[in-house]
């Protein structure tokens, strides 16, 4: 909303500069974005009189002009323009001027002519011909104003209003006017509000013998009201109501279609006008739209519209769709002679839904969505009438068409001074609060306040407190501090997740966030079969676009995506992780299982299989999950089938890490080796069962023991290790396998792994008995899975 | 006796003198004060001598003893001294050169800035809660008095999955199911992913971060709000910060209000961080509306609230002089590693 300072002044006496106000009416409501003096890019451009034209020597289409612009002598100017005539006032831009767009003139020569400045255009100046309808648009702008020479043309044209921005929120449809800022800025001021109830002198004749109006849809259209001007005198409309459209942003166009605008932004009804020669029959009907009824709107654009809709129609066609636009063949034109003007209440979320239906939000579909009151239909149509006879721009038929279907009663709340008061944490009087809400046109019963028609927010006492509260000033409540208990915990859940992040920091990883909507393709991506369950996700009905379309049922391509974007901008090694969501939907529930994972990927710093492996390990040594078993999995599609474990705990998959397949990488264009795991945050959390426990530092020395053994080569280590660890029973303090060698020194197909034992006990020395005994029995073990000690 | 035993002391104290290392010296230590040494020679050979030279000539060999040692216990030290000093200059390394590289992982800025203010709030008594992205429709809006076709509705551009569920366009639905689940006293926050359909650009994301608060007791008035903010405010931006409320409307708190900050760059005066105003929006805010607290059946005539929500992307934009939202869900290394 651009509100006019000048056309503001009309209703409150108030003088303040645009940023004292901004301030003001911030503070107590009204969200000032900025404001824009006309014309301040306007500078050093004065009226000049042309006192004579000569042709350029050098050139056919150049003429050289004398220009008096209240200097000593006259100055030269060169012009290409061909209405350029002695005796003519011209706005002349001197050297060193700037104009709007930041161009600035400088004094030169044109063809060896020196030039002293430019004469502007309409153009030049930023103006159009609805701003100044008697000047050309491709041409020298003739002045037709008083003015003198060297007279600021700012002065001369009016270009000194200020246009103060306001942000609107949705609840203060009223304050989309100049009347409703203006009764903010009374509020706010603390000064009377000065506004007169239009009056209409009327020149007889009655509306009956021109126009019926019926409505058919009164749950779309609570109140519709109608008058009719004859004898029309289409034209400009006046400078002052001209420069009041442009500095709220509307282009001037004629005065009927003027007054509309003008009342519009006045009082924030939206208002139509329609020539009566196109109502068919001089009869409206206000109805749905048939199924597949079409109009051509005024923007030229054929409509097709439904049921949901409603139209203003005659007895052929619809010549409106009802709060948004007007047909093609119904306006304003040039010749037109009788005028309908329109002043109805339409239902908000209609107007809204059909206006997004037909793509086209109006300044008038925006009024009506957030729900205009019909009290405010008879005042607009009067001040649109009453302009019309201000202006002389045609006779106001005598009677009012006025299909009133509307509920009229007002909302009401109970004043409550104790409760305001205890709920906003101040002080004020029964009377404070009472000229406060009385300065915003609230009415007051005893203890019952009466909101005025156009407040559509106030319906409980907190809604009065907001009111008391924003003109008292939120900045004068003071501050306190709570009283009360407060806890300020972090979950069990929450620490844990604080680990797994502190961990994988400290193991090298760096955190991503990554989106969790994807494209169905990620899925191909990572090599899913096309029946695979994780396809079926979450769909997002009106997707940006189909890369953002579907809530994710895996995290795996996101990390995948920050790999191939990290490997394309030559990053030469990542490691990374995220904690992210997987959306999992549930059958027979309308949300999906949202499922926290952590996400590792690895690509370069020589980073293998057992990097991201050891990483799991770590980060279950950290959370104190022990036994948790790492077996082959050959089957997961975006893994390579020969390098990637499944982690299971107590027969439950917890997660999967390994190698991605090469395909997979060539799907990503990866040309290095990238290593993935995916643990599920709340399967680790389950299974941190172990409470952290000291146990006592060893008072024995250890031996230690090696061992060099051959088997299989196919024989997965973990079973070694089980054996050894089950044969060598609790002396057995620490294993380390220290060589694993394949080649001519062992057997085809064998290979040998040797091992590190250390032994201890823990309430006396071992003897070297004790430790071959251990091994012994170890080795027992071994030899029942087929291993033996290498020779 | 006693021109041999001077001779001794001369002869010994110029080896010393003379030894280049604690081996030399070592064997002096033999050669005149050992079993067989020059000096213990010379003593057992006292027995020969008068009564009345044995105690000079013994104090005067046990002074050149204790001389001796003295002496040779020095020069050790002396050369232990020296033999430090030369492995010191032979180890002496290019401390200019660069040191060991420890790759470790870096926090996600979000994540940097989030935990602050998750740490500032744990501090006020605040508890951390959580809820889901894909919300129905009667969390993110209905019960938070945006009924449907409000026009609060077009101002959130909501991705639908279907007509009754979402993916939450803010954190507030945490408010409502954390008001079905505890009883006030209530104080909580509530951060999270939050999603608007506004297409991907330097300032906009489709995806974003929101910080939701709740208090509900007894006797909570719009002062503990203020409050409370601007703590939190002073806490976040330094304690010099200026905070300034004023009104503006949220359908589920009333009154409500936009809580801003004195620009930091030009103190209110306006200039290109604050787009000319002055002041930089940090949080919306409000009294919890009664309807709201209804809703989840609180009383509103026993217990009173106060809510507040703040968008992440744009503090920590600014806090580090991030000019493009998309690094952020980029991921790339380089960028990640500045933080």
């Amino acid at each position: 909303m651009n509100l006019s300072m000048k056309w503001l002044k009309d209703y409150v006496d108030i003088a303040p500069d645009a940023k004292d106000f901004s301030e003001k009416m911030t503070m107590s409501g009204s969200k000032v974005e900025g404001w824009e003096t006309e014309g301040a890019e306007i500078k050093n451009v004065v009226v000049g009189k042309v006192l004579s034209v000569v042709p350029h020597q050098n050139s056919d289409h150049l003429v050289v002009c004398q220009v008096e612009v209240g200097q000593d002598a006259p100055v030269q100017i060169v012009t290409g323009a061909s209405n350029v005539v002695p005796g003519a006032m011209v706005p002349v831009a001197l050297d060193g001027s700037t104009l709007p767009g930041g161009v600035k003139i400088k004094k030169g020569k044109l063809r060896g002519e020196v030039s002293n400045g430019m004469m502007c255009s309409l153009g030049e100046l930023g103006l159009t011909q609805g701003d100044f309808p008697y000047a050309i648009e491709d041409g020298i702008f003739l002045l037709e104003e008083e003015c003198v020479p060297g007279q600021d043309i700012k002065e001369v044209l009016g270009l000194d209003d200020t246009s103060v921005e306001f942000e609107i929120t949705s609840n203060r449809p009223d304050c989309l006017s100049v009347l409703g800022l203006a009764r903010e800025a009374a509020a706010t001021y603390h000064v009377p509000l000065k506004w007169n109830p239009p009056v209409v002198k009327g020149s007889g004749d009655n509306i009956e013998n021109y126009l019926k109006v019926k409505v058919d849809a009164p749950d779309l259209c609570p109140r519709y009201m109608a008058r009719v001007v004859k004898n029309v005198k289409i034209g400009p409309s006046p400078r002052w109501m001209r420069e009041r459209l442009r500095a709220s942003g509307v282009r001037p166009i004629n005065n009927l279609v003027d007054i509309t605008n003008y009342v519009m932004l006045e009082l924030g009804q939206p208002l139509h006008a329609f020539d009566l020669r196109y109502i068919e029959g001089n009869s409206i009907t206000v109805r749905r739209a048939r199924e597949a009824e079409t109009i051509v709107t005024l923007d030229g654009v054929e409509r097709t519209l439904n049921p949901n809709m409603l139209v203003i129609s005659d007895t052929a066609k619809a010549v409106a769709v009802a709060g948004v636009m007007g047909g093609e063949y119904s306006g304003i034109m040039e010749d037109t002679q009788t005028v309908v003007f329109e002043s109805a209440c339409f239902n908000g979320p209609s107007v809204r839904l059909t206006a997004k239906a037909l793509g086209m939000r109006t300044d008038a579909s925006a009024r009506y969505e957030k729900g205009l009151r019909s009290e405010s239909c008879p005042e607009s149509l009067e001040r649109m009438c009453q302009l019309v006879e201000e202006l002389g721009c045609g006779e106001v038929v005598d009677g009012v068409i006025d299909v009133d279907n509307a509920d009229h009663t007002p909302d009401t709340v109970k004043l409550e001074v104790e409760w305001i008061n205890k709920f906003l944490g101040i002080d004020l009087s029964r009377e404070e609060m009472v000229n406060t809400l009385e300065s915003l046109g609230f009415a007051l019963e005893g203890d019952t306040i009466i909101a005025p028609y156009y407040r559509i927010d106030i319906h409980h006492k907190a809604d009065i407190a907001e009111e008391v509260a924003r003109i008292y000033g939120y900045d004068k409540i003071p501050t306190s501090v709570m009283s009360g208990i407060a806890r300020g915990e972090v979950t069990p859940y929450q620490q844990f997740e604080r680990t797994l992040g502190q961990t994988m920091l400290s193991l090298g990883c760096s955190e991503i966030m990554t989106y969790s909507f994807i494209s169905p393709k990620y899925y191909d991506n990572i090599n899913l079969p096309a029946d695979h369950p994780l396809r079926g996700s979450v769909v997002i009905s009106n997707p940006l676009g189909e890369d953002t379309s579907i809530m994710r049922t895996t995290t795996l391509p996101s990390m995948m995506e920050t790999l191939a974007r990290n490997y394309n901008n030559r990053n030469p090694w990542f490691w990374c992780y995220e904690i992210g969501r997987e959306y999992h939907p549930v059958e027979g529930q309308p949300l999906p299982d949202e499922r926290k994972q952590l996400t590792i990927g690895l690509y370069g710093n020589e980073a293998d299989f057992y990097t991201v492996k050891g990483m799991a390990q770590t980060l279950l040594d950290v959370l104190r999950i022990r036994e948790v078993e790492f077996l082959p999995c050959t089957d997961h599609p975006t893994f390579h089938a020969g390098r990637c474990a499944v982690l299971e705990k107590d027969g439950v998959q917890i997660g999967i890490l390994g190698e991605v397949c090469p395909k997979v990488l060539g799907n990503y264009r990866i040309g290095v080796r990238v290593y993935l795991a995916k643990l599920d945050c709340a399967a680790l959390y389950a299974a941190q069962k172990e409470e952290m426990i000291y146990h006592p530092l060893p008072k024995y020395p250890a031996s230690t023991r090696d061992l060099s053994l051959v088997c299989d080569n196919a024989l997965p280590i973990a079973q070694v290790e089980k054996a050894i660890r089950a044969g060598a029973g609790k002396i057995l303090e620490k294993l380390e396998l220290f060589d694993v060698y394949r080649g001519d020194q062992v057997g085809k197909d064998q290979k040998s792994v040797s091992y590190s034992l250390v032994l201890r006990k823990a309430d006396g020395t071992l003897t070297d008995q004790d430790c071959d005994n251990a091994v012994a029995k170890a080795l027992k073990k071994l030899e029942e899975i087929g291993v033996s000690l290498r020779q | 006796m006693k021109e041999a035993l001077e001779q001794i002391r001369t002869q010994a104290l110029s080896a010393i003198a003379q030894a280049e290392n604690s081996r030399a010296v070592e064997d002096i230590k033999v050669k005149f004060l050992g079993k067989k040494g020059e000096l213990t020679s010379f003593l057992k050979q006292m027995g020969k001598l008068s009564a009345e030279e044995r105690p000079v000539i013994g104090q005067l060999a046990n002074q050149i003893r204790s001389e001796l040692e003295q002496a040779i216990a020095a020069a050790q030290q002396q050369l232990k001294e020296k033999q430090l000093q030369e492995q010191i200059q032979a180890e002496t390394l290019d401390v200019t050169m660069p040191g060991r590289k420890f790759d470790l992982g870096k926090k996600h800025p979000l994540t940097l800035v989030m935990d602050e203010i998750k740490e500032i709030f744990l501090g006020m008594g605040f508890d951390v809660v959580d809820g889901p992205e894909v919300e129905l429709d009667y969390y993110n809006f209905e019960a938070l008095n945006i009924p449907k076709n409000h026009p609060a509705r077009d101002t959130q551009d909501t991705f639908y999955i279907t007509e009754n569920t979402l993916l939450r366009t803010q954190t507030s639905p945490v408010q409502i199911r954390t008001m079905e689940q505890r009883k006030p006293p209530i104080r909580v926050i509530s951060p999270g992913r939050v999603y608007r359909s506004d297409a991907l650009d330097a300032t906009h994301s489709p995806v974003f971060h929101q910080i939701e608060g709740l208090v509900v007791d007894k006797n909570i008035t719009m002062s503990d709000l203020k409050g409370t903010l601007e703590l939190f405010i002073k806490k976040l931006y330094g304690e010099d910060s200026v905070v300034r409320f004023r009104p503006h409307h949220f359908p589920f708190t009333e009154p409500s209000a936009e809580t801003d900050v004195m620009c930091f760059a030009c103190h209110g005066k306006g200039c290109r961080l604050c787009k000319g105003e002055g002041w930089i929006e940090i949080l919306g805010a409000g009294m919890v509306h009664p309807k709201v607290l209804e809703n989840c059946g609180i009383d509103p005539e026993e217990y009173s609230g106060f809510a507040f929500g703040m968008g992440l992307e744009r503090v920590v934009m600014r806090r580090f002089g991030i000019d493009d939202i998309r690094l952020f869900f980029e991921n790339d290394k380089r960028f990640l590693e500045q933080f």
